[in-house]
């Protein structure tokens, strides 16, 4: 085994064109990918576009060989290659970055790098490699600190590695699978333009996943839309606009139209979150000394880098983490979240990934969507006694009023797709009375139609005079909804205003803490 | 207590930890390694009573201490790969796979081990490193065991080697990251597999020191939960090699207490004391789940993190 591999200069390699032929894959009776060609030029930054579920990940796993395709196939520079396993694909110089990070984090940058190598030595003299990884560095676009842990690196530094890993594995075709979700706009503009200009040198072909068309549309020159696993449309990614792409990618469905913001003159704060503290299950501070208040009928949007303690914040006021200092009030009275300040204060909540922190999976979608008021009549008889009858009744109208597709109340509600679990929950949260309502990421992972649904009822909410928290990693959704713009970073509010008087670069700017 | 027998105690107490710590040592040495791959094997302790039978047999057979040891790791050896094997199957609990090994490898140390409590078999020999001082119990208590010595060696080396070698990197990924480690072609299944069968040599070399060179002989007594304790070590020493050793030394000093009293003439509670390593056992249990920075220092994958 050679020890020293010498690294070739930057621009000695160029970015092969990669085309699929034919691809279909069929997962038991359901066919992910019907018969897909697309077509990524030599040195292009490519587009993928579609909904979740319309088949992008199926096809990049087919071109990265953790999937074998029923049928079709892979050109590289006009080659068919066949690759059975990523290894293959490593060795065909085709690379990803997935959304998740795939570092180690007990490893430094430097030891993530140097083992990603598939000639890396047995013993590692770290003299030789350290000269050698430097000299790298400098050839690189970006920079990062490669003395120290990966745990410790922020995201967008963590993302930026994972780029630089497949460039230093000479990995010329880059597939991103949203690369930007943990970016803050500044850097995720940084990292596009500096790909763009390599792609645009010739020396890397990219094919980015996406669903940001303001993204596709500042950088990427090509694009592909994937519907239901089939090819719905591409070309130009400059000359197509955004709304024959929005097109291409939703199809005929219908799509419900915004509820209006109403104007009204209610400004009583409703919800004070008052110097609250928490820590992480490892002792460190994740909220820290955060204060912000929402008054009546109105959206509060808090933007925010994710990881910088939104999560702990909704955990905190949903009664799963526990206050270490400050205080929530309603109406200014001390609110605990547990379940009799819930009823008390009407407060309910549509958290994230609502699967797991707002539904039992496995118990059915009448049970869940029961969860608020099971134990008040009519459902419950004498406080204890649940009879069947009113349970399901109030569920099966639920589900009608709410539009949740199950196939019957009693099905698990892990059957459901991920919009009609949401819309379940939505149904148990938003049919009483709601006072203050808090949302976080609500839309993430839906389709255009429940996502669309979904907002409208929130701002109905607000509309009707609820005092609404929007905790969200899309910019866009925060633009969209919100009345006034908080944003967090490093576990406090470093800005609020209202959403008429500030933009999307200010914003940006206090998302990466400045 | 006068100074000399302080002293005394003192002296035994350091003679104790470096004989009582080795099989401490090699345990803990073997789960720490298992455990950076990411998997538990509460196992040991049937690696260690069955070596300590296998080496007393294999010493008592062949005439060759040595070869006892080496019969002891391979014992264990195969033992640790069984349970790396059924371990990778679906749906398969290491913890509850590691209880039903520790089961088995005492059961059959029971089993196999019946003809061989009464015969005396060769034993290891201690190398006097005490032989410059005049003081007769400094000269005892360093009796050293060569296993002592190339257990710290060992410790030494793994440290350097988690590291320093593509080996050691690849442990730690597997250990921290299942899904890094699987998009960089790393096969998890054969890591862990190879991690827990090193890890059951060693214990298996742990237990050839029971019952070759102290106590020093085979009798189904013979370990009283040592391989049990070593794994609790391991997460007092946050899994890292060189304070497996510091940790194995302070349990080996704790298990002297009882003995090194009764040796001045103090016999009251003695029980008690020799109950001290697990009294100890359970208060760094305690301690090391508040502990915040230990929680940290964990490997990832490891299920009783997750």
């Amino acid at each position: 085994m050679n020890a020293v591999t010498p690294i070739a200069p930057a621009a000695a390699l160029s970015g092969p064109a990669l085309q699929t032929v034919g691809m279909t894959k069929v997962f038991g009776g359901f066919t992910a990918l019907d018969d897909l060609s697309i077509d990524v030029k030599a040195g292009s930054f490519h587009a993928l576009l579609g909904e979740n579920g319309a088949g992008k990940s199926t096809l990049v796993k087919c071109i990265m060989g953790f999937y074998t395709p029923t049928k079709g196939s892979v050109l590289l520079d006009g080659q068919e290659k066949t690759i059975r396993s990523p290894r293959d694909a490593r060795d065909l110089g085709i690379g990803m970055v997935y959304q998740q990070f795939t570092l180690v984090p007990c490893l430094t940058a430097a030891e993530n790098l140097v083992i990603s190598r598939a000639d890396a030595p047995a013993i590692f003299d770290w003299k030789k490699e350290k000269p050698r990884l430097d000299e790298f560095m400098d050839k690189m676009p970006f920079r990062v600190r490669l003395n120290e842990q990966v745990s410790s690196l922020s995201a967008g530094e963590k993302q930026k590695l994972e780029i630089l890993k497949l460039l230093y594995l000479e990995q010329r075709f880059m597939i991103l699978d949203e690369p930007t979700s943990v970016l803050t706009p500044g850097e995720a503009d940084e990292v596009l333009g500096l790909l763009g200009e390599m792609a645009r040198r010739g020396e890397v072909t990219v094919l980015m996943i996406s669903h940001k068309f303001r993204e596709v549309k500042a950088f990427c020159d090509s694009f592909s839309v994937l519907r239901r696993g089939k090819l719905t449309g591409g070309g130009d990614a400059q000359a197509a606009s955004v709304a024959e792409m929005s097109r291409m990618m939703i199809g005929d469905t219908e799509v419900r139209d915004r509820a209006e913001r109403r104007k009204h003159n209610d400004t009583r704060a409703v919800l004070d979150l008052a110097g609250l503290c928490a820590e992480d299950s490892e002792g460190r501070t994740v909220v820290n000394a955060l204060n912000l208040k929402v008054n009546a009928g109105e959206i509060v949007g808090i933007a925010g880098v994710s990881g910088n303690g939104q999560s702990a914040l909704v955990e905190l006021l949903a009664g799963q983490k526990e206050i270490k200092d400050g205080g929530i009030f309603i109406h200014g009275k001390p609110f605990e979240p547990k379940r009799k300040d819930f009823d008390r204060f009407k407060v309910f909540g549509l958290p994230e990934e609502p699967l797991k922190n707002a539904t039992v999976p496995r118990m059915s979608v009448a049970e869940n969507i029961a969860f608020r008021s099971y134990d008040k009549p009519p459902i419950a008889s004498l406080g204890w006694w649940l009879p069947p009858g009113p349970m399901r009744k109030k569920a099966e109208e639920l589900i009608d009023k709410y539009r949740v597709k199950t196939t019957s109340p009693d099905s698990p509600i892990e059957s459901l797709s991920g919009g009609n679990v949401q819309r379940a929950v939505l149904a148990r949260e938003l049919s009483g009375d709601v006072d203050v309502l808090i949302v976080a990421n609500p839309c993430f992972g839906l389709d255009f139609a429940s996502v669309a649904e979904i907002r409208s009822q929130i701002m109905e909410q607000r509309n009707r005079g609820a005092a609404v928290l929007l905790v969200s990693e899309d910019l866009d959704e925060i633009l969209e909804l919100s009345d006034r713009v908080a944003v967090m970073s490093g576990g406090a509010i470093n800005y609020v205003s209202p959403i008429d008087a500030t933009d999307r670069n200010t914003i940006g700017q206090h998302m990466a803490g400045h | 207590m006068s100074d000399s027998s302080l002293f005394i105690v003192l002296i035994a107490m350091v003679g104790g930890a470096i004989r009582v710590s080795t099989p401490f040592m090699f345990v803990a040495l073997g789960e720490c390694l298992t455990e950076k791959s990411g998997r538990i094997n509460l196992g040991l302790e049937g690696n260690l009573v069955l070596g300590a039978m296998v080496a007393y047999a294999g010493s008592y057979t062949t005439g060759s201490p040595w070869l006892g040891v080496l019969f002891a790791g391979l014992s264990g050896l195969v033992l640790g790969a069984m349970h790396g094997y059924i371990c990778k199957l679906p749906k398969v609990n290491d913890i509850a796979v590691g209880i039903a090994f520790m089961s088995f490898g005492t059961g059959l140390a029971f089993f196999f081990g019946k003809p061989y409590i009464q015969p005396t078999a060769p034993r290891l020999e201690a190398i006097p490193l005490g032989w410059w001082s005049s003081n007769p119990s400094i000269e005892q208590a360093l009796q050293v065991n060569p296993l002592f010595l190339v257990g710290i060696a060992l410790a030494v080396f793994m440290s350097w080697a988690l590291a320093n070698t593509r080996w050691g990197l690849i442990v730690r990924m597997t250990g921290d990251s299942a899904a890094s480690a699987r998009a960089m072609g790393v096969s998890i299944d054969l890591v862990r597999l190879l991690a827990t069968a090193a890890g059951g040599f060693l214990s298996g070399i742990g237990g050839a020191f029971l019952s070759l060179y102290y106590p020093g002989s085979w009798n189904e007594g013979l370990s009283s939960g040592q391989g049990l304790m070593a794994v609790a070590l391991v997460i007092f020493a946050r899994w890292d090699p060189i304070r497996c050793v510091y940790a194995a030394l302070l349990f080996g000093a704790a298990g002297a207490i009882g003995p090194s009293l009764q040796s001045v003439g103090i016999s009251q509670g003695y029980y008690f004391f020799n109950a001290a390593p697990y009294i100890l056992t359970l208060f760094i249990m305690i301690a090391s789940a508040r502990s915040k920075s230990a929680a940290r220092e964990a490997p990832g994958e490891l299920s009783i993190v997750k």
